[in-house]
């Protein structure tokens, strides 16, 4: 399906008028810049989160000038996913469809290996991988139904690389990377986009509470030597799910100042 | 979006290279778009492209002669002022298997794919690094990671553009100039038509969305990245290809 488009944003793409995206861990961070530029562009954002996260999405509102009634808060835990199963009802309930998803939401629980329990393994990989799967899983059959979806899962340059004391969280975001592959050759044929960005180190909260020398060593190993800003992340999220990108599937865009080829 | 901006896209006056410089006029650049041979079929892309409000000039030149690139360069420079954007798109096939396939054909796709981006970028390199500014946009190929039956020499160019293109951006990393490749998988242009139909239909059959891209849809990706904001984006690869391979 196509909506009638004549606002392009930067003449390469199509309005988000009357679409509506839901964003995992939409509230603050890489997934608070996703909702903004969206928002910026028409679509209404689901935001789905913990219950922290309301609000932190009234703040995310109350920055956003005239585009603020668009965001809209759906509190779950993605690592549930009769709670996923839940909350996409409740967003199809009411505001009838859903075009995007943005799986975003993501936790760290860092140690090395040999100090890294087995609930610390389990609670990264259920909510970075199991989340995704879950709620990938709740919109697919509206998606296939309505022949139309666009959805981007937020890997990490650490899912190439791998990281010291970032077992669990490299392997969720690793194995991110082959369960968009996978989801994008099933629904190739109807209509639906999957793919990836993989962001490098981002000037976010979560990597702001790394310890200043992990920092500076991410920085150091940077080529163009900064931390990116959330918005360099959400404008390729942005592009990706643009109508006039149907031909990109499968697809992991690497947005890591060069960090990782 | 790119008022006062100027682009030189290789190859940009037909296929995937047409509809870059088409895409670049259309929101502002002046587009130097080079051609070997053809000057009729350069004119008529460059009327379009005037006759949608573009501006855009034609160079002829070879991108396989260091000394002509430079010439090219010299000559845009001259009269544009200076180069933002660099795309090297023009690329060529001589397919046959690597058994039929002569040194002749080897030496000239690479010479024209591969060693063309390098005396471009060369030409054009200084300029951006003085100016602190500056994309390169490699244009490589499914091919390049996927290989192809008859295509040794393609695939060999297209595969050797990306390792091209991560030192280069390494290398200019610090210096405001970014290096990314646009790899298209199956694209609806005259290199892929001129293919047997039965072979095309057998392409089409694996791209797991069933149809081949438009030129358009490498276009829109080539100009995202040469977007002021793509500047935390660097030595990357953006696949464009139906699914077709999952790079």
């Amino acid at each position: 399906m196509t909506l009638t488009s004549t606002q392009p944003s930067s003449g390469i793409l199509a309005s988000l008028d009357g679409r509506v995206a839901i964003v995992t861990g939409g509230a603050r961070g890489i997934g608070g810049a996703i909702s903004a530029a969206l928002a910026h562009d028409g679509a209404t954002i689901a935001v789905i989160g913990v219950p922290d996260d309301r609000e932190r999405t009234e703040e995310l509102r109350a920055s956003l000038n005239g585009t603020a009634k668009l965001v809209h808060f759906y509190e779950a835990n993605v690592a549930d996913a009769q709670a996923c199963t839940d909350a996409v009802a409740a967003v199809i309930a009411d505001h009838g469809r859903v075009d995007i998803l943005i799986n975003n939401a993501g936790i760290t629980k860092d140690h090395t290996l040999r100090k890294m329990t087995v609930d610390e393994w389990y609670a990264v990989l259920n909510v970075n991988l199991s989340g995704p799967f879950f709620m990938m899983k709740a919109v697919l059959d509206h998606m296939l139904e309505r022949q139309f979806g666009r959805i981007v899962n937020i890997s990490s340059v650490v899912g190439h690389m791998g990281n010291f004391g970032q077992a669990n969280y490299a392997a969720s975001k690793a194995g991110l990377l082959g369960l968009t592959k996978t989801l994008a050759l099933e629904t190739a044929k109807s209509g639906i986009t999957v793919n990836a960005v993989a962001p490098g180190f981002i000037a976010t909260e979560m990597v702001k509470a790394m310890p200043e020398a992990a920092k500076d060593l991410a920085k150091g190993r940077t080529p163009v030597d900064r931390l990116g800003e959330p918005s360099e992340i959400a404008r390729v999220v942005r592009f990706l799910i643009d109508e006039n990108s149907g031909f990109i599937t499968g697809a992991t865009y690497d947005v890591n100042g060069g960090m990782y080829m | 979006m790119f008022k006062g901006r100027v682009a030189i896209v290789t190859g940009g006056t037909r296929g995937i290279g047409a509809a870059i410089s088409h895409s670049l006029a259309a929101v502002g650049a002046h587009v130097a778009a080079g051609y070997s041979k053809g000057k009729e079929s350069a004119e008529a892309c460059a009327t379009k492209i005037r006759g949608d409000g573009g501006s855009v000039s034609t160079h002829q030149g070879r991108v396989d002669d260091f000394e002509d690139c430079k010439r090219v360069v010299d000559e845009v420079l001259k009269e544009y002022g200076r180069v933002d954007f660099l795309i090297n798109n023009a690329g060529i096939t001589m397919d046959k298997t690597l058994r039929k396939m002569s040194s002749e054909d080897w030496c000239q796709v690479i010479n024209v794919n591969l060693s063309g981006a390098f005396n471009m970028t060369k030409a054009v390199l200084e300029h951006m690094i003085e100016r602190g500014s500056g994309r390169v946009v490699n244009i490589s190929s499914v091919i390049g990671t996927t290989g192809n039956v008859g295509q040794a020499n393609y695939a060999a160019s297209k595969a050797g553009l990306f390792g091209f293109t991560k030192s280069l951006a390494l290398e200019l990393a610090n210096k405001g100039v970014t290096a990314n490749v646009v790899a298209p998988g199956f694209i609806a242009t005259e290199m892929v038509s001129a293919m047997p139909e039965e072979a095309l239909k057998k392409v089409v059959d694996k791209i797991p969305t069933k149809r081949l891209g438009k030129p358009e849809e490498i276009a829109r990706v080539v100009r995202f990245l040469c977007e002021d904001d793509s500047g935390y984006i660097t030595g990357a690869a953006f696949h464009v290809n139906g699914g077709l391979d999952m790079a």
